[in-house]
């Protein structure tokens, strides 16, 4: 069986540090439903999903936009989005974190994040990174009077930074040397081990 | 010390340590279906990759199929498109694939279990956070994103962190009218939407060791729903039974060699975990969610909480979900009205879900202004329901019996709620705008109570409806 092979095109680069300014999305359990209704993955490649990021809580039924921050021209351009607790739940779908990624969001901040979501946003070379509830209370409170403000998030450092207030942030400790290393797509490793898979697969007892 | 059957699996499949700390894990069995999968095929064609294993892969068609008019080409022409993609990379990679005209199709979480494919001690993994279903036969069964699908096709393997345990116990008797799901809904309302992050959730107990198959993938369907990547419950003589004969089972002296197998990965007496809880089975009375998350949930005897007597943290969730779900704190959820009754989905579309809820619908009629909808989980299921007459009792009681597919769980097909409809739903989520409307608002419940809400038009105690 010929052993697939990386091509250079997968070198990815280092994710050292992300800075951009900040849109707060409010509350807690975000879904994946909710960052892309499932009528929006009937597609079969995920060009175009940005546009649908958040649909239904920014268009009412008739497609007019709705009060929200990303209907708001002073938060254009953010590239970091502001979460709460448990962000992603739900359903495992990529396309979550496709849309936030296509819609130009390069990192996110929050309380904690759902488990697959981490994942997968991790995969796409999106940090998301946790803070404290209170950290994140001060930081929902300062942007909307600092919407052009940039946050510096560093991830050696593990601190995010807006003006002159230094946030603890982290991540876990494989996300990290993940994005610091420039391995955060895990294909290129997971393909060097061909022949350890091709033993183990061949000893495995079903199909 | 002993160990736990998720540190047996894992064990029997990691292949190495990763850079990053995570372990490469051996993927023995995967899933796909038409969402989640036609990216990662794309991928694997613009980085010239193979698939190596493709008989390791199985396919179905579940998200977008009509559950009416089957007709192809589908009169939405995205779902047209997404069926003939699933097909042509089936083909394309050598794929063995449960489509339509197969009379095997159906939602992947039944057709796997169905077909004798999700067996004891394996890997699975699958683009859908409920693969945690397969769990109920001592599989460990990850939902993944569609880049790993990509990497599960090209390598067989997975980057992932080991997950902890916790050990889930549910002692004593179920009351009558109580059901499986009303478990699950219960641990999640106990242990929180986001509980089980970072955890392998391992359900046992007494409660656990009468239930059937069935009823354990209900309860392992909904680990996902408590934060839970993985849920699972250790193999034993229900699970050899219920697989015994099965398409894809081992047979002849294969099969007496499984079951050895089978059994050495269940979990040791003295093994380790990382958490341990309880439940007594009999507090346990139907449970119904009533906001937009599938922890805030209430018994049906119970009135709707109030935000001010909640965690000063939970307070604005609770305010979300009552304006979204238009109910009020302090009244009961017995006797809100409801449009629409869906009786389905991965976590209660299989065979004894129908014959459970046939036994009590016979001589009664759907509420007047209720739309409500059987959908068998795959067609076998269909099928069987067909042959013992169960699809003519809920054609007779007003329930519009469809074929098999995800249906009104997700509405990614013609199956939706319309404006603000209230569904009482066996499904696994309520989030705003699941099941298709923006607006449109979802209870979920045990089948029987579902029909209970049809039947009354709406929400109320089946054990009282049926004098269960």
């Amino acid at each position: 069986m010929p052993a697939n092979c990386l091509t250079p095109k997968m070198a990815l680069k280092q994710i050292k540090n992300v800075n951009g300014t900040c849109v707060v999305i409010a509350g807690d359990d975000i879904d994946t439903d909710r960052i892309i209704p499932a009528r929006y993955m009937k597609c079969v490649t995920f060009d175009g999903l940005g546009e649908y990021l958040f649909h239904d809580v920014r268009f009412n039924e008739n497609g007019l936009p709705k009060a929200h921050p990303l209907n708001d021209e002073i938060y254009k351009g953010a590239t970091i989005l502001i979460g709460g607790r448990n962000f992603g739940c739900g359903s495992s779908r990529e396309h979550a974190p496709q849309a936030v990624f296509r819609y130009g969001f390069r990192a996110i901040i929050a309380e904690s994040f759902a488990e697959i979501f981490f994942g997968n946003a991790t995969t796409l070379g999106i940090p998301c990174v946790t803070a404290t509830r209170s950290d994140l209370n001060s930081i929902r409170e300062r942007v909307p009077g600092h919407p052009k403000q940039e946050m510096k998030i560093d991830l050696a450092l593990q601190t995010a930074t807006f003006g002159d207030e230094v946030f603890q942030v982290s991540l876990p400790a494989s996300a990290r040397d993940a994005l610091l290393n420039g391995r955060w797509d895990a294909i290129g490793e997971l393909l060097e081990a061909g022949d350890l898979v091709a033993q183990k697969a061949a000893a495995l007892l079903y199909f | 010390m002993g160990k736990t059957l998720f540190q047996k699996v894992w064990d029997a499949h990691a292949i190495r340590d990763l850079q990053n700390g995570q372990t490469q894990l051996l993927i023995g069995t995967h899933l796909i279906h038409e969402v989640t999968s036609p990216q990662a095929f794309a991928m694997i064609r613009e980085l010239n990759l193979k698939v190596p294993y493709p008989h390791r892969t199985f396919a179905t068609v579940d998200h977008i199929v009509p559950t009416d008019q089957r007709t192809e080409p589908f009169a939405d022409p995205l779902a047209d498109a997404m069926i003939k993609e699933l097909r042509k990379n089936c083909d394309d990679f050598g794929i063995r694939y449960f489509d339509i005209p197969s009379g095997k199709q159906g939602i992947v979480h039944v057709v796997g279990p169905e077909q004798g494919i999700t067996q004891p001690g394996t890997t699975i993994a699958c683009g859908d956070s409920h693969t945690s279903t397969h769990g109920a036969f001592g599989a460990i069964a990850f939902g993944i994103g569609t880049s790993q699908v990509r990497d599960v096709l090209a390598t067989q393997t997975m980057a992932i962190g080991r997950l902890k345990v916790r050990r889930i116990d549910v002692k004593g008797h179920l009351k009558p009218g109580t059901y499986a799901k009303d478990v699950i809904l219960h641990i999640i309302r106990k242990l929180g939407v986001n509980g089980g992050n970072g955890y392998a959730y391992e359900y046992g107990g007494d409660v656990f060791d009468r239930f059937s198959m069935e009823e354990r993938m209900t309860v392992c369907n909904m680990s996902i729903e408590g934060g839970a990547r993985a849920g699972y419950v250790n193999p034993d003589e229900t699970t050899y039974a219920y697989l015994k004969g099965r398409p894809y089972s081992p047979t002849g002296s294969d099969w007496d060699a499984a079951i050895d197998r089978w059994s050495s990965f269940a979990s040791d007496p003295d093994a380790l975990y990382d958490d341990i809880v309880s439940f007594s089975a009999g507090d346990i009375e139907p449970t119904v969610t009533w906001g937009i998350n599938p922890g805030q949930a209430i018994f049906i005897s119970e009135t709707l909480p109030e935000p001010d007597d909640a965690d000063p943290d939970e307070r604005d969730s609770l305010l979300e979900a009552y304006e979204h779900m238009k109910l009020e704190p302090g009244r009961p959820i017995n006797g809100t009205p409801i449009q629409v009754a869906f009786l389905g989905s991965c976590t209660n579309g299989r065979l004894s879900d129908f014959q459970e809820v046939a036994r009590f619908i016979q001589g009664r009629h759907v509420a007047a202004g209720v739309k409500a909808i059987a959908v068998p989980g795959s067609q076998i299921v269909g099928a069987q329901c067909k042959h013992l007459g169960i699809d003519r009792v809920f054609s007779d009681a007003g329930f519009e019996w469809r074929d098999a597919g995800c249906s009104m769980c997700l509405a990614m097909n013609p199956d939706k709620l319309l404006g603000d409809q209230l569904c009482a739903s066996s499904s696994n989520r309520n989030f705003k705008g699941r099941q298709g409307s923006p607006t449109g608002r979802t209870i979920l419940m045990s089948p029987l109570m579902v029909a209970a809400a049809a039947i009354a038009g709406q929400v109320t105690d089946a054990r009282k409806l049926f004098n269960t």
